[in-house]
């Protein structure tokens, strides 16, 4: 007990101070991640209540029924909801595939020269603001659906039997093929640029191990850094799924806005974002105004269950690449 | 040439070679081997032999190059751009890292074990089946008889044949050391490589590798790199010793432990440098 040096504990009252210094950090810290979960909650409950009384009145049909009429004021979701999907489904089909062949080949193909340019070039394309990709689609791109891709799809295609509906019809340009095809272009920097980390995130040895037995560039991808990577690779695809479904700008140009229900992907339709960005200054009966926020709702919800799933999926291949040695 | 005084032909009483191949004690001559690291040169002019099914162990204090031979002989540089190798690597009479070989065909003859184990992503048949598969077309019988086969020599049928359909990445790290070795082996090449294949495994393990790797030699050509004195003096029937890029010396083992005729040698294995 006996002190030959001197003790340099701060006094009682200093001590505490520290402590109560810190306590009031950690406050601080904790309610600024609080709020942004309060926001989020808040946000869902309010479009929920507000949504509510179209939720009420129009019951399980508002998801079933494709009339929306402001004049008999009966709103109903068939229509944006099928265009919200069929569109984010055509861009997936386009972008997953051509993400995938971009980050293969910068990864795997390309020369070391030319790996960061074209990588960046990518990425910049995510930098372009969607009312772009909206005035171009609508002044470059419809034109040259309709002069050329739908008159096409509707003389081969569109006289198939079976599938032959989703092709056919006048070719207007606009329409919901349309529409996917720019997602496709807007979501394609991101899916292939996860996809590009994740790739990186296969160790060497692993990928020289399949090289050491003989394997080709693509039975490698194929075979082991596309099983490692499975899980990530499916969240990449859902971030870029989550992005394509809440796209509103770029798709309000090219989809037509009609709420007429058309299984033809060259016919105009509607989308969730589409139709609450274009109606929301027209509402003008309370009914009108609830359904929009209702559609809203159901767009949160939606969009939220695809982000969850891309993180959750994301986290398992990260947990594995630092887990294992 | 120095070393080939030092091996008799003696290995008449081994096992049979396959017809119509010619005997010839050396199995790999690198002849004045070079190669950069972009402008690094990191091998020196290296002329050295691999005898047929004798394990030749490349010793040396890290970044001596030892490694980056290995590398050179499966041709694993050709992934990376800047990486390049001169001079004459003969095996069989064929140089093996002359341009237009085909490097698939190459890598099925000359098979490769890493530092850590790296089992793939997939069931333990399937990571046995995987090199097999690429390079043979086998019926489900024929390619079971050769994952029993392969999986029997590295000494892990025992231990596994009742999980062939269990994910690879459950096995222990020793285990799936020797599942690597097996997989190595399925495709039947000539030469195997083993880059300090025991150097992130426990000592039990890191015997059975050791006992393995004599019985292996039976069948293949064995390059050995490793950073254990103790493990060179066991395994290896010649031991290298290469020192910044250069190789020092080569010879028999015994030889290189008792009587090095080199100073550096000497010093190295007597813990005095590196």
């Amino acid at each position: 007990m006996s002190a030959s040096v001197h003790s340099g504990l701060l006094p009682g009252a200093a001590a505490r101070r520290r402590r109560r210094g810190d306590a009031a950090f950690r406050l601080v810290a904790g309610a600024a991640a609080l709020l942004v979960l309060a926001v989020l909650g808040l946000a869902a409950l309010s479009m929920l209540l507000g949504g509510l009384p179209a939720f009420q009145r129009f019951g399980l049909h508002f998801f079933l029924g494709t009339e929306w009429d402001p004049v008999t004021k009966r709103f109903t979701a068939l229509v944006p909801v099928y265009g919200t999907l069929v569109t984010a489904v055509i861009a997936m089909l386009i972008a997953v595939p051509v993400s995938f062949g971009i980050a293969v080949f910068l990864n795997e193909v390309a020369p070391a020269w030319m790996r960061a340019p074209v990588g960046a070039a990518i990425e910049l394309l995510a930098g372009v603001p969607s009312i772009i990709y909206g005035m171009w689609g609508l002044f470059v791109f419809v034109p040259f659906m309709s002069d050329y891709v739908d008159p096409w799809l509707d003389a081969t295609l569109g006289q198939l039997p079976a599938i032959g509906v989703l092709f056919s019809g006048p070719p207007l340009g606009i329409g919901m093929l349309t529409a996917g095809i720019i997602l496709a272009i807007m979501v394609i920097p991101f899916i292939s640029s996860v996809m590009r980390d994740v790739f990186a995130l296969v160790p060497p040895p692993l990928r020289e191990s399949a090289f050491a037995l003989g394997a080709t560039r693509w039975e490698v991808v194929r075979q082991v850094v596309l099983p490692y990577t499975r899980s990530a690779v499916v969240g990449g695809i859902f971030l870029g799924l989550g992005r394509a479904l809440g796209e509103t700008m770029a798709v309000t140009f090219v989809l037509g806005n009609a709420h007429e229900f058309s299984l033809s992907l060259l016919a105009p339709g509607n989308s969730i974002a589409a139709a609450i960005a274009n109606e929301f200054t027209e509402a003008d009966s309370a009914i009108y105004r609830q359904s929009l926020i209702a559609l809203g709702f159901v767009l949160f919800v939606v969009t939220f269950i695809v982000l969850a799933v891309a993180k959750l999926m994301l986290l398992r291949l990260a947990r594995r690449a630092g887990g294992r040695p | 040439m120095p070393m080939s005084q030092t091996v008799t032909p003696s290995s008449s009483g081994l096992v049979v070679p396959p017809a119509g191949q010619a005997e010839d004690a050396v199995h790999i001559a690198i002849r004045n081997l070079e190669f950069f690291y972009g402008g690094n040169r990191a091998l020196k002019s290296i002329t050295v032999d691999m005898l047929r099914r004798q394990v030749t162990a490349l010793i040396g204090p890290s970044g001596c190059g030892k490694s980056t031979l290995l590398r050179v002989l499966n041709r694993m540089y050709d992934l990376y751009p800047n990486q390049r190798a001169t001079g004459e690597v003969l095996m069989d009479g064929e140089n093996i890292i002359a341009p237009g070989l085909d490097l698939n065909q190459l890598r099925s003859r000359i098979g490769m074990v890493f530092q850590k184990p790296t089992p793939f992503p997939m069931s333990i048949g399937d990571n046995i089946a995987f090199g097999v598969k690429l390079h043979e077309k086998l019926s489900r019988s024929a390619l079971d008889e050769r994952i029993e086969w392969s999986l029997t020599r590295a000494a892990l049928w025992d231990e596994v044949k009742d999980r062939l359909g269990g994910s690879a990445m459950g096995l222990s790290g020793g285990q799936q050391q020797r599942l690597c070795i097996a997989r190595t082996i399925a495709t039947r090449p000539e030469v195997i490589l083993l880059d300090e294949p025991t150097s992130a495994l426990d000592p039990i393990s890191t015997l059975k590798i050791e006992e393995l790797i004599d019985e292996l030699k039976h069948e293949f050509t064995i390059a050995i790199v490793t950073h254990n004195m103790q493990q060179a003096g066991r395994c290896a029937d010649r031991v290298a010793l290469f020192y910044l890029g250069e190789l020092v010396e080569v010879g028999t083992a015994t030889q290189m432990f008792t009587a090095p005729r080199e100073k550096r040698t000497q010093e190295y294995i007597t813990g005095r440098f590196g």
